[in-house]
């Protein structure tokens, strides 16, 4: 039996897991129209490489991948290319990206895919091919690119692979539901990320709020082999946070501004672990996940298999949505999701959950009071930090003090903005205080460049100025050195010259 | 001569005095020769913090000439490119109060690049020249393109272009630039008397 850790702070809020039904899971139907952001991971857009006009089957690729830090997208089901440009998305800022817009045709005709059986005899490195190829990122909420992170270089070696099965928020049932429908498969996949990393060790940890969960995935995990653990704890939010869930199961700390891999973990979302099992085993790109479409305000809450691209509206319609004017649609859960400003907007690779609460359910939040230094949010900080002081440098905009308060150690969980007696959206001051140090880091690194390039060409242009005049000396010295040798000085002799010819011209008229 | 020291105390101590007066000198003269630094440290970290866009809008050839008369004791507040923060990290750096931004040499605004429009472009390569950061390729007679990473915006190259083929367009647009905005400040400014709030409302 593994010793569990505590974390500090977190807090309880209710978790309304039931309303969604977890462990129900059904197909969402196909819609008639799916736009598939090229932005759907954390770091670079992948490029649109089909026409507009040109039919595709399921699992084409539409757009390519830029670099390392970037995945491709895939066609959900066949159809026709019927549009490339910006469309709303399910974004905080409310901004436009590029979509690829698919009509579909309903007869979900798929290209002819070819997985492998015998992983266990293909290199790491074709694997993690194959995770790319197939258009995976981290399916927990911040898309990062799993190809990248299972390749943490050979100065970290792994030993513990472990899937993160918590599913902390409140209402979110997705990784609850794909656990107890996927359970065989979700153990192939994290044995296939082992292999790719190499750990020896496979750990899955569950918070014990979800026992069906628990019970589905040991009975697996029995079934498969003797190298993993199905780990449970306590329930508290945010324990699913990366840094917290390996403080809970393993006692040691991520390294401020490190990643898991310095202490020889990696860490990964369960779907993201199925996504790679349907990658290797079937060939199979990431087209399609587990939606949780939940809320007081649906008729028929539940748990959705549903094809990347699909509009919000159409997936919360199908849940029995009557869209009054004062609805709001969560992206997300209640603690870190944003609301969606336009419902035509799909769901992308991270969407694991839709909220649609009442206003009863999820008040509004009321006018933020001044703050009266209770401290309850640094009491409730799962990351040990101050929130208060956190706050107060982030109105005054003060970047030195907030990188020494540890600002980029902040999780965003929202459980000082919970705690908070006078409603102060403090993860908003985060939010906006790390994206303006950023923007800063990165003019500061812009302009040492234009400096480096305006002295560059300064030296340049003053080498070339050297240079002529150089010549202009030489010339000169040559010159005069030669009116030594003949004994005549030159330019008394071109004026002689000039003289000679003005006095020829002034005797021919 | 111990025997007058003996004598005289006043005199040993005064002597002491000198001596020590004299090594002491001689070793900060020294020090001043041997870590003299060379040109003045303070333009160069003001010259960190201008924003190198090298546009001349605050009336020096370039950020260097403009962080060298700071340091001699010029305004801190004539570089509209950097703006407000530009000016508060002066400000915070030579210890005066930040200004606000003078407008005789411009008003802030939202970051460029330069932009040629390529097809209208005669290839005279007078934009080329006018680049203080080189960040115009191309050769007499064909066309020229912006280097969008390393342009700074600073507008130099517009004035010079015959054809008027330049723009400057927004460089920071698009979902990948955006992060979340401070929130709005609504929080209820009391005054010490509860009952002010109720006649601000009012108001």
């Amino acid at each position: 039996m593994r010793a569990i850790h505590d974390i500090h702070g977190g807090i309880h809020p209710p978790d309304r897991k039931s309303l969604s039904r977890p462990g129900e899971l059904r197909d969402a139907a196909i819609p008639r129209t799916l736009m598939l952001p090229v932005r759907q991971h954390l770091g670079v857009p992948a490029k649109a490489v089909v026409a507009v006009g040109e039919s595709v089957l399921g699992g084409q690729l539409m757009a390519e991948a830029q670099g390392a830090m970037s995945v491709p997208v895939h066609a959900p089901t066949s159809g026709r290319v019927i549009d490339v440009a910006p469309y709303p998305l399910a974004h905080a800022s409310g901004l436009q990206d590029i979509c690829i817009v698919l009509e579909t045709d309903g007869k979900d005709e798929w290209r002819l895919m070819s997985g492998v059986t015998n992983w266990r005899e293909l290199s790491p490195e074709a694997l993690i091919e194959r995770i790319r190829d197939a258009g995976i990122a981290g399916m927990g909420g911040a898309g990062f690119p799993t190809a990248v992170k299972l390749n943490p270089g050979p100065a970290r070696p792994i030993e513990t692979l472990l899937v993160n099965g918590t599913e902390c928020e409140p209402y979110i049932t997705a990784d609850d539901t794909l656990m107890q429908c996927q359970a065989a498969a979700l153990i192939e996949g994290a044995q296939i990320l082992a292999h790719v990393v190499g750990a020896g060790h496979i750990l899955i940890g569950i918070e014990d709020n979800k026992p069906e969960a628990i019970a589905r995935v040991e009975a697996a995990a029995l079934e498969a082999g003797a190298n993993i653990e199905v780990a449970t704890f306590p329930t508290k939010y945010p324990s699913g946070g990366e840094k917290q869930i390996i403080e809970i199961l393993t006692g040691q700390q991520v390294p401020s501004g490190g990643i898991p891999a310095d202490i020889g973990l990696v860490c990964v979302n369960p779907g993201t672990a199925v996504a790679a099992r349907q990658a290797i085993c079937e060939g199979r790109p990431l087209t399609h996940r587990i939606v949780t479409l939940t809320g007081e305000a649906l008729a028929r809450p539940g748990n959705v298999m549903a094809c990347l691209g699909t509009p919000i509206e159409d997936l919360l319609v199908e849940a029995g949505l009557t869209l009054g004017a004062e609805q709001r649609i969560i992206h997300g859960g209640p603690m870190m999701g944003f609301a969606v400003s336009d419902l035509s907007a799909p769901i992308t690779k991270i969407t694991n959950c839709l909220l649609a609460p009442t206003l009863s359910e999820l008040p509004l939040p009321g006018p933020a009071k001044p703050c009266i230094r209770c401290g309850h949010c640094a009491e409730a900080c799962p990351a040990s930090l101050l929130p208060q002081q956190l706050y107060w440098y982030a109105r005054a905009k003060d970047q030195e003090q907030l990188t020494e308060h540890r600002l980029f150690d902040c999780i965003e969980c929202g459980a000082c903005a919970y705690v908070c007696p006078s409603q102060i959206p403090l993860v908003q001051y985060y939010r906006a205080a790390k994206g303006q140090i950023r923007d800063s880091e990165q003019e500061r690194k812009r302009s040492d460049n234009s400096r480096d390039r305006f002295e560059a060409r300064q030296a340049r242009l003053d080498a070339e100025h050297a240079a002529r005049e150089a010549k202009r000396a030489a010339r000169k010295a040559a010159a005069e050195s030669k009116a030594d040798e003949e004994g005549a000085d030159p330019i008394q002799a071109a004026i002689e010259r000039a003289k000679a010819r003005k006095a020829e011209q002034d005797k021919t008229p | 001569m111990p025997a007058l020291l003996a004598d005289q105390p006043l005199l040993g101590a005064l002597l002491a005095l000198l001596c020590l007066g004299a090594v002491f000198g001689a070793l900060l003269g020294y020090a001043a020769v041997r870590f003299r630094v060379e040109g003045n440290p303070i333009s160069e970290q003001i010259n960190a913090l201008l924003p190198q866009t090298q546009c001349g809008q605050c009336g020096y050839p370039g950020c260097r000439p403009y962080s060298e008369a700071i340091a001699e004791g010029d305004a801190i507040n004539k570089c509209p490119p950097g703006g407000e923060e530009t000016i508060q990290a002066l400000a915070d750096l030579l210890d005066v109060e930040p200004q606000p931004l003078d407008a005789e040499h411009g008003v802030e605004k939202e970051p460029v690049v330069a932009w040629i429009r390529e097809d209208e472009c005669i290839g005279c390569t007078k934009c080329i020249q006018a680049c203080p950061v080189d960040a115009i390729l191309g050769a007499a007679k064909v066309m020229h393109t912006v280097i969008a990473d390393e342009c700074t915006g600073c507008d130099l190259c517009i004035e010079p272009c015959p054809v008027d083929c330049i723009d400057l367009i927004p460089r920071k647009q698009g979902i990948g630039y955006w992060h979340w905005p401070l929130p709005a400040d609504r929080a209820p400014r009391f005054d010490v008397i509860a009952s002010d709030a109720h006649r601000q409302d009012a108001a």
